[in-house]
This record gives structure tokens, C-alpha cells and sequence, in this order.
């Protein structure tokens, strides 16, 4: 006894030290009585999942859409980051036959950066397009275009969506098909299209011809050649707009050497095509 | 009838210079006619009204060319005759796109007939009375556009036993309330004792600032020789004094209940400016077409008080009061602490629109917000009693949920915190960013609280 009370460094080993062995003990006979079985294919699953955790499956991250996975037998080609391979590794891991859907890629309807639409005053608020577009735009004088703050930039997982002079462009290559800047964008400018498609026209301005004449140079028109071309299968006419129907092919490369605003690009979605 | 000075103020506030020399002089002029009118279908809070006109349509002054769509909504009258030039979704006045129509006007300004009078307001039935406002289109000319007749009409159990009648003003440069009670007191007397009448208010209650010594001795004159409870009240100079809950506070020391109405309290405020209109409606039976706006600002060659129909062009009232200076910078739809900046002046005014701004370079200089260093400063400003710092930090890190427990809702947007903030930090953009997500999100739970019982 008085060894321990005359030497405080002893006595202090052994009260830390102690109630350390005591709590390890309880930890022990805890995870052995309170051990929860987990299936251990979820873990496997998630192994196989890229881990971007996007939420483009629509579950809480890639360990949620796993375990989705093995006790809801949910699907295995929600995963649209991983592509093709992952649903393949998954089908055989589960044992099932995936159906295959075409990679999407974001794409932005406008093509009006600082050099080519014009601006009317000078915006000196948050950075953030929702917040801009509360007050009525940052100042772009065409109230349908991208305002070119970012948020879906920001919101993009991967850095995928790069800011280019005043106007928010998407790298194809990158985009792993998430589809969570869609929601960002408070003017709707951001579509989900198959990656095979390669011709966009990069507008989403209601206005009269005229109109968007005299504020962007890129603006569509409504001069409807683009439409002509392709006979209105797959251009279609709505107000002022020509809109493109991607459920339809279009592969006429005349709709792009006829706008006369160039507003209509091509534009290949796919990895290798990306320029 | 007496007069006597506020005993209590709200909490926080601020003490801005208030500009309001150059126009508070100036009595109220009539704009000539202009040639064509841009009316909103959304200058009111509550659902846009359904225009009733199309292309090409020929309007008399005073013709509704737009009834409610709601309950909460309100009707929308021509403010000149002449034909109506489109109907089409437009940048409006208030930042938002909204329905417009636009009416090109054919310089008779003929206005349709009347109904005939069914006698006297101080006998007519109250509901009828109640009616009138709303077929007049009016809407709380104070800012915010809150239908009249909805506030007219509460619900069984409540009951209003205290009328405010709000001219404090406390806007920086503004001065078309205060023109009003000095050039039209009697009116805008007679429009409370018909609102007196419609609430069955025991009290009345005219608050009016301090720094307006002459509209109160005009608002005494009109009142005097009235019986029962009715006040004119003196409240201290200070910025937002003129807010609804800060004013019920200021007369009744009765705070509105988080998330709750004035009628909360017993309590309802109505402007000065929705006085006069109530009295044009139901004494003149006269639509609501025109108001009182201040045209003002550093960057105005001359300064006005002009009384012009609503869905004039920003471009006519600037041009009548002698153009823009070079230095202009910033163009405003209301006062400088909560107006809303225009990128066009090709917008009509609204019903709510009490002053057009034109402020050069000097007063709105551009700058870098900052982190916030913590101070407290905003804190000490906000009148609602809220954290803005805290609450824009939720913000920027898009943590709503904290925002809303730290009541982000009751905020009432006036600005105070921003302007006191040595880190220029865009506070009230991120108060409004932040009630809008947290509204959509409080609704998206409800929707799926409503999916999740069976009924």
C-alpha cells in the first residue's frame, strides 16, 4: 500500500490503467452479446460501387443503395456514375441480367457567355444564381440564359461543370450523369441527354426574334430553318424556341450549317468524342 | 381624440440619415398621362390575378382587366382607357417575372360608370362594405402588397380590438405618406373611420414619427372633435418603426407571437396610403388606379412627390422629374433600406411602389463582403431579435434546418443587420435566399407528412 499512495506516478498507471482493462472487458462481452449480423454481400456490393456517393441512384450514398440492393432487390442499373462495367460486375455479383441504359450527360441550353449576350448592370450580390434570380437575374439582359454563378458548378461532385467567361459550360468526359445541377438551376437550363446525341441547340430564350437580336448574338430566333431541315421531327417549334426532342434521333448535320445564329452546336456527349 | 407621445420602442433598430429634405417640401404634382402603361398581374402578396382582357381589347379607366385568383389575391383595374397592346409574362417592378399587360393609352382617359351609390357607408352593411374593397383592387400600399379585404374578414374568434393606422414612414427619402396626410388628411380620416366600422375596432391609433411635426398637426386637424378611443400617437425616429409588428409593439407593447398575425394581438395595421384608397373606393367609388410616389434620390435632377397611375413606366416619372444625372448607379422600386434594384426602367409601378430611387455612385458603392468577425453589431440592429449572423453562416453552409429553429421566418427583411455589418456581408440576400428554401422545404415535409397518413 505504500508503495502505491507514496508514488503518485505508480498509483496513476494503475487507476488509468485499470479502468482501461475494465472497459475493454465490458467492449468484449458487448460486441460478442450485441453483435448485429450484417449481410456480408453489402459490403461487397459497395466495394463495387464507385463511391461518389452522388445520390443520382436516389438513395443516401453508394453503401445505401447496396444494402437497398440485397434486401429490396432494387435494380442494379441505377448506378449511373459507374457506367456500364459497374452494372455488369454487380448483375454477375448478384446474379442477375441487367438491362443496359445509354450514359446521360448533362447539358446546358445556352450559349450566350460575356462576349456574346449582352449585360445591363452590374450585379454586386451573393454569388448564387437562386438568390440572383429572387431580384429578377444579375443583370444579363436576356432573362432565360445562364447567369453564369455557378451553383451548379458548385454542386457538381466531380468538376465537371466549368465556369467560361460569364456562362457555365459542361466537360462531357466528366460528367458522371448525377443529374444534381439540374435542380440548381433556378432558369431550367440544364438537361439530361444520351451521350450518343451530338446536336444541341444551346438556347432556352422565349422571346421574339428581334428581341434576342438586339441583347445576345447566339440566341435563337424562331427562324425555324432547323426545323424545316429535319421536317419538325425531333425540332420542334414552341414559343419562339426551337426545342430539340431527344427522344427522337437527330442526326441531320444540315440543322447546324443552316442557323444562321449558330446557336445549334455539335457537341458529342460521349468520352472518346468529347473535344 | 388625444395626443401623446409612444412610451416604448422596439428593440434594435437603426438611425440612418434620412434624405427626406429634398422631397418633403414638395407637394404632390399629377403626372401628365403617359402613352403607355405596363400593369402587373402580381403587384399584391398571394396567387397573380387571372387577366380577364386579351390583345387588342379595348379598356376604359377603371375597367377590371384582372379578377383574384385566390383568396388570397386581389382584382387589377386599366388606368387609362385605350387598347390593350399584349398580355405576356414580363420583368416586373417587384424582381419577379409576372403577367403584364400592357395598354397603349388613346389620351381620353374615359372612365367606365359607376355603380350607383346604395346609400350612405354609415349605414350600409358591412360585408357589402367589405366587398367594395376587394372589387376595388386594394392591396396594403405600405410595401407589401397584402390583399385588404382578406385582413378585413378574420376568422371566427379572432377579433381586432385596436386599428393602427401606420404613417410613420421610417424609409430613408421617402415622403408620399407624409405628403398624403398633409395635403389629404381628411380623406385618409374618413378611410379609417370606414375601416373602424368594417372591424368594429374599439381604438384607433394614428402613429406618425417625430420627425414629421406638420403631418401630425394636419392629422390632429382631421381628427379633432372625434369620439371614443382614438389616438394620435408619436412614436421616436428610428428605422424600422414603421414595420407592422414593431408598430403594434410601439402603441399596444404587445408582441405578434413567432410566426403569428397582428390579429394575434387584437391588432391590425393598415397604411396611410390604403386609408385614402378605401376612401376612394367606397366614398368616390373609385378604383385603385393611382398613388402617391416619391421620386427621389441623389441622381434625379429634381426631386418629386408625383401622384401617377399605377403600371406607369419608371422611364415617365424619371423623365418628369427632369431626367437622370451621369453619376446614376443604381435605380430602385421603393426605399434604400428594402427597395428592390431594376435592371430596366421599362417596368410600371405597382400599387405597392411608394418611391423611385435614383442614387448615384457615392451612395451605393460597390463592395467585397467579408467573414463575419463576429461583432454583434447585426444582432444588436435586428429588430425581430434574431441572430443574422448566425444565420447567414447557416445559409452559406445551406444548413437549413438550423436556420429554421433559429426562426430564419420571422425575419421581415428591413434590412438593419446588413447595414450595420463592417464585413459588408450580404445578410438580408441571405434571409430571403433562406425563407424561400425553408418555405419549400416546411412544404415538401407537409406534403409527404400528408402522403404518409392515409386519410
Amino acid at each position: 500500500m505504500d508503495l502505491l499512495t507514496g508514488n503518485p506516478i505508480l498509483l496513476q498507471t494503475v487507476i488509468i490503467g485499470g479502468t482501461g482493462l475494465i472497459c475493454a472487458a465490458i467492449l468484449a462481452i458487448a460486441a460478442r452479446f450485441l453483435h448485429v449480423h450484417e449481410d456480408p454481400r453489402i459490403e461487397a456490393v459497395t466495394a463495387l460501387l464507385p463511391g461518389v456517393n452522388c445520390g443520382a441512384c436516389g438513395y443516401a450514398g453508394c453503401s445505401d443503395y447496396a444494402k437497398h440492393i440485397i434486401l429490396d432487390a432494387l435494380p442494379v442499373n441505377l448506378c449511373s456514375p459507374g457506367g456500364e462495367a459497374t452494372v455488369r460486375k454487380i448483375a454477375a455479383f448478384m446474379g442477375v441480367t441487367a438491362t443496359l441504359t445509354e450514359r446521360q450527360v448533362a447539358v446546358i441550353l445556352c450559349k450566350g457567355d460575356d462576349a456574346l449576350a449582352t449585360r445591363t448592370t452590374l450585379y454586386n450580390g451573393i454569388a448564387d444564381c437562386g438568390a440572383a434570380q429572387q431580384i429578377g437575374g444579375n443583370g444579363k439582359a436576356c432573362r432565360y440564359g445562364c447567369m453564369g454563378l455557378g451553383s451548379c458548378a458548385r454542386i457538381c461532385p466531380v468538376g465537371a461543370i466549368e465556369l467560361v467567361n460569364g456562362l457555365a459550360v459542361v466537360h462531357p468526359d466528366l460528367c458522371i450523369s448525377c443529374g444534381r445541377c439540374v435542380g440548381t438551376c433556378p432558369r431550367r437550363l440544364i438537361k439530361m441527354v444520351p451521350e450518343s446525341r451530338f446536336i444541341h441547340i444551346l438556347c432556352s430564350s422565349q422571346d421574339a426574334g428581334p428581341d434576342v437580336r438586339k441583347i445576345c448574338k447566339v440566341g435563337c430566333i424562331a427562324c425555324t430553318l432547323c426545323a424545316k431541315v429535319v421536317n419538325g421531327v425531333g425540332i420542334t417549334m414552341r414559343n419562339n424556341l426551337a426545342v430539340m426532342d431527344y427522344s427522337v434521333p437527330v442526326t441531320n448535320e444540315e440543322t447546324i450549317t443552316k442557323c444562321p445564329q449558330l446557336t445549334i452546336v455539335k457537341r458529342s456527349g460521349t468520352k472518346e468524342g468529347a473535344a | 381624440m388625444k395626443t401623446l407621445r409612444a412610451l416604448f420602442t422596439p428593440r434594435g433598430g437603426i438611425h440612418p440619415r434620412y434624405f427626406k429634405e429634398p422631397s418633403a417640401g414638395l407637394a404632390i404634382e399629377t403626372l401628365p398621362l403617359p402613352k403607355l402603361f405596363l400593369v402587373s398581374l402580381s403587384q399584391h402578396l398571394g396567387a397573380p390575378s387571372r387577366p380577364l382582357v386579351k390583345k387588342g381589347d379595348l379598356v376604359l379607366r377603371g375597367q377590371p382587366i384582372a379578377e383574384p385568383a385566390g383568396y388570397v389575391s386581389a382584382w387589377v383595374h386599366a388606368p387609362t382607357s385605350g387598347v390593350v397592346k399584349s398580355v405576356d409574362s414580363r420583368l416586373t417592378a417587384n424582381g419577379q417575372l409576372a403577367g403584364v399587360v400592357t395598354i397603349e393609352a388613346d389620351g381620353l382617359d374615359k372612365a367606365v360608370e359607376s355603380d350607383p351609390v346604395n346609400g350612405d357607408w354609415t349605414t350600409r352593411p358591412v360585408r357589402e362594405l367589405v366587398d367594395e374593397v376587394l372589387k376595388a383592387g386594394i392591396v396594403g400600399m405600405g410595401g407589401a402588397g397584402f390583399p385588404t379585404q382578406v385582413k378585413l374578414l378574420p376568422p371566427p374568434g379572432k377579433t381586432i380590438q385596436t386599428l393602427i393606422v401606420n404613417g410613420a414612414e421610417c424609409e430613408p427619402y421617402l415622403t408620399a405618406d407624409h405628403r398624403l396626410m398633409l395635403e389629404q388628411a381628411d380623406r385618409i380620416w374618413q378611410g379609417v373611420l370606414i375601416l373602424k366600422r368594417i372591424l368594429g375596432a374599439g381604438q384607433v391609433r394614428v402613429v406618425i414619427e417625430d420627425n414629421k411635426p406638420d403631418a401630425v398637426a394636419a392629422m390632429e386637424q382631421a381628427m379633432k372633435g372625434t369620439d371614443g378611443d382614438v389616438e394620435l400617437v408619436i412614436v421616436k425616429t428610428k428605422y424600422p418603426q414603421g414595420a407592422e409588428k414593431q408598430l403594434i409593439y410601439s402603441v399596444t407593447r404587445r408582441e405578434v407571437p413567432s410566426g403569428g398575425l397582428p390579429m394575434d394581438v387584437g391588432a391590425l395595421v393598415e397604411n396611410v396610403g390604403t386609408a385614402a384608397a378605401i376612401q376612394a373606393a367606397i366614398v368616390d367609388r373609385r378604383p385603385l388606379t393611382e398613388r402617391v410616389v416619391s421620386v427621389s434620390g441623389d441622381a434625379l435632377r429634381t426631386p418629386r412627390n408625383v401622384l401617377a397611375r399605377i403600371g406607369t413606366p419608371f422611364s415617365d416619372l424619371i423623365a418628369f422629374c427632369g431626367g437622370l444625372t451621369e453619376a446614376t448607379a443604381k435605380i430602385l422600386n421603393g426605399g434604400p433600406m428594402m427597395g428592390i434594384a431594376q435592371s430596366s426602367i421599362t417596368v410600371g409601378i405597382n400599387k405597392t411602389t411608394s418611391g423611385l430611387l435614383a442614387l448615384s455612385q457615392a451612395r451605393v458603392p460597390l463592395f467585397t463582403s467579408m467573414p463575419c468577425i463576429s461583432c454583434g453589431r447585426c444582432v444588436t440592429a435586428c429588430p425581430s431579435g434574431l441572430l443574422p449572423c448566425t444565420l447567414s453562416e447557416n445559409m452559406e453552409a445551406e444548413n437549413l434546418e438550423a436556420a429554421e429553429d433559429l426562426n430564419i421566418l420571422d425575419c421581415i427583411e428591413c434590412g438593419a443587420c446588413a447595414f450595420e455589418c463592417p464585413s459588408h456581408r450580404p445578410l438580408v440576400q441571405h434571409m430571403r435566399q433562406g425563407k424561400t428554401k425553408v418555405m419549400q422545404r416546411r412544404k415538401q415535409r407537409e406534403a409527404e407528412a400528408k402522403k404518409a397518413t392515409p386519410t
